[in-house]
């Protein structure tokens, strides 16, 4: 059914439809439209869910481990601040191997109080083991909120999923959205180890080095498994309701000896700015990562990158572009850009690329040299 | 015409006779299965053993980080014959708010009862334990009380008495025990109780008068602990007694905000043994200020009074 709504409505959408048993969350901005719309979906009765309107965002992750536990279907959103205040409890839910749905409106961290966008939120949660995903329009919004439980879910994963949407940028921005009836693309949830009062077991206990270490690996296993659980998804998201999605969201990269790399909006406006390159006879490309965690392994062999980074990682670098030099054992042009929401355009995108310095790292509109 | 004295002697009486009853009724099921890492005398494990009694298989367990996080035993083994859900310090209200609801949703009437210690309770969970009491959580709320961070060593906590020394309070606890009664009776829960398990027969009864209501109910159980508290390991019925007897501990229930104190406490609260005979066995009392004991003995009698006060009201 084509509608017109906010990425936050379209989240919003998404879940209704998938229909969590229980939904525990608590508001913040720019989150809130998304927790008033599913508390409007439950109160009308369109909604058949449990909407446990906890006293904080660490709570909120409590409630969804402790319904999660029993093997039932569970939702949440929040941003900035809030992530950071459940940060104790995203890290129980991974290790808990519970297959918990989240939407992150990716929101700045005080101080000073500032409510735009920017990554550092999420990125901050990249190492607890949950699956990490972008999203840059709200047709992708509401698709990969889809497709998030269908893949926590697996049987493979029984890892928790984090969808992130800018903050306002995405968040509050209106764009047409398709929605589809996901029948049996979102089949029946099973958690293997539900708690079960006629076979007692003890959750979480004590657990000395060696089985520690064990089961982190087993988080790790089951973060790489994820890769084909992902793609295998989309693949069938793009069969049944015809939108294809990928690890990463390529733009015009086949010919380009440089390509941009960034996340979310930004990732979609810098396909504007490849465009402005091409008429001036530059071969740019645009390559949108949308999945942070997995990381997947990127094809950027012999050409320049620029990776503009939302997030930073004080002391060290972008947190993207380290990751990619990482990868790639190559060095890339560092921007460090849209901090706090700060404004940046597709003709900004494209200086990046005319005036890109490779091993170089800039804060744009700071150390501004482009 | 039947005189005070005989009234109460008759009460006392029926008291008795209720509590061979329930002897007789206390299931002989095991929860608390053999080899638990507890220390001697262990309190905690020793409430919950009535506990689970009262309660039954179809009951899960929420333990946030305290004794019984450590008590259980090492994974793969686990000593309790009920699911255990273990949860970080200051979440277990909110986690036991979501399993309530989901049970409930999926019209399942499995006992959710969180089983925390003070400091779970009084001081880093006191958030997610308000939220979940305001929002009429269908689940039992046990704090088990040894007055201090047992499992850490006995550092001092919101319900370590004052003088009683900790290991963070080397010199005697400067502060009042908060009295997280009062603020679990703010938030007006269907039922709330103390409880101690030296009297294991009130402590059964109370938990599963508390699973017969729908929403929140509290039992605050005395937890006397012989490591943290410095007396003999063979003596943790007696300090429970010894509490009660000396109105340290008042024995009560709460139900729909009507107050209900116990015949063992009503008793000691006519006449309370001296306070010395309570403080004196206990290492972390020992060289107590007596300016300290005297404001110990008035908070008693103030405490009497309230209750007294309250249970008198019309």
């Amino acid at each position: 059914m084509k509608k017109i709504a906010t990425g936050n409505k379209a989240v919003a959408e998404a879940v209704k439809q998938v229909k969590p048993v229980v939904i525990a969350a608590y508001p913040i901005t720019p989150q809130t439209e998304i927790v008033e719309q599913i508390a409007e979906f439950v109160s009308t009765g369109e909604l058949n869910s449990r909407y446990i309107p906890v006293e904080s965002e660490h709570s909120a992750m409590a409630a969804c481990i402790g319904a999660s536990i029993t093997g039932v279907r569970t939702f949440t959103a929040t941003s900035s601040h809030g992530l950071l205040y459940m940060h104790e409890m995203t890290n129980w839910a991974a290790g808990a191997r519970l297959p918990i749905v989240m939407a992150n409106v990716n929101r700045s961290i005080g101080p000073g109080w500032n409510i735009w966008a920017e990554h550092t939120d999420a990125m901050q949660e990249r190492d607890t083991g949950w699956l990490q995903v972008y999203v840059s329009t709200v047709q992708e919004a509401y698709d990969t909120t889809l497709m998030a439980f269908r893949i926590a879910e697996h049987k493979d994963v029984l890892l928790p999923v984090m969808v992130n949407l800018d903050g306002f940028s995405l968040s509050h921005i209106m764009q047409p959205l398709d929605t589809v009836e996901p029948g049996d693309f979102i089949p029946p949830i099973y958690l293997p180890h539900a708690i079960d009062p006629k076979n007692p077991a003890g959750y979480g206990g004590l657990t000395g080095p060696d089985q520690h270490f064990k089961f982190r690996w087993d988080i790790e296993h089951s973060m790489r498994d994820s890769v084909k659980v992902i793609e295998e998804t989309e693949k069938e998201f793009a069969k049944r309701f015809g939108r294809k999605y990928g690890f990463t969201d390529d733009y015009l990269c086949t010919d380009a000896n440089v390509i941009i790399v960034a996340m979310g909006t930004f990732g979609k406006e810098a396909e504007v700015a490849v465009d402005l390159l091409r008429t001036e006879g530059i071969k740019a490309g645009s390559m949108r990562l949308r999945w942070l965690r997995p990381f997947p392994k990127l094809d950027l062999k012999g050409r320049d990158v620029v990776v503009i980074d939302r997030d930073y990682s004080f002391g060290n670098g972008g947190i993207l572009a380290k990751s990619i030099e990482a990868q790639t054992k190559e060095e890339v042009f560092s921007v460090i850009a849209g901090i706090g929401g700060q404004e940046v355009t597709y003709e900004d995108m494209a200086d990046f690329i005319r005036k890109r310095r490779i091993g170089e790292e800039l804060w744009f509109g700071v150390n501004n040299h482009v | 015409m039947i005189d005070s004295r005989s009234l109460f002697a008759l009460t006392y009486l029926f008291h008795l006779t209720q509590e061979l009853d329930t002897i007789a009724e206390i299931p002989k099921e095991e929860y608390v299965l053999k080899c638990t890492s507890a220390c001697a005398g262990c309190s905690d494990s020793l409430t919950l053993r009535y506990v689970l009694k009262a309660a039954g298989p179809d009951t899960v367990l929420v333990v946030p980080a305290c004794c019984t996080s450590v008590i259980q035993g090492i994974y793969p083994n686990t000593a309790f014959n009920v699911p255990v859900y273990n949860i970080a310090f200051g979440a277990a209200a909110a986690c036991a708010s979501g399993m309530s609801n989901a049970f409930r949703a999926t019209g399942k009437k499995t006992n959710v009862v969180v089983y925390a210690g003070d400091g779970g309770t009084l001081d880093i969970g006191i958030q997610a334990m308000s939220g979940a009491f305001e929002r009429g959580t269908d689940f039992l709320y046990i704090c088990y009380d040894n007055e201090a961070y047992g499992n850490t060593g006995m550092q001092r906590s919101g319900a370590t008495p004052l003088g009683a020394k900790t290991t963070t309070t080397p010199a005697g606890k400067t502060d009042l025990k908060k009295d997280i009664d009062a603020i679990v009776a703010a938030h007006e829960p269907p039922f709330q109780a103390t409880a101690c398990a030296a009297y294991p027969q009130d402590l059964f009864k109370k938990v599963q008068k508390a699973l017969t209501f729908r929403g929140p109910s509290f039992i605050h159980v005395l937890a006397p602990c012989p490591p943290g508290w410095r007396f003999s390991t063979e003596k943790s019925v007696e300090m429970g007694k010894l509490a009660v007897k000396s109105g340290m501990w008042i024995l009560y229930e709460r139900e729909y905000g009507q107050l209900s104190i116990n015949p063992q406490s009503k008793a000691a609260m006519k006449k309370p043994i001296p306070l010395e005979e309570y403080l004196a066995p206990q290492g972390r009392f020992k060289g107590i200020d007596p300016k300290t004991v005297e404001i110990l003995r008035q908070r008693i009698a103030k405490n009497i009074q309230k209750l007294m006060a309250e249970e008198m009201a019309p």
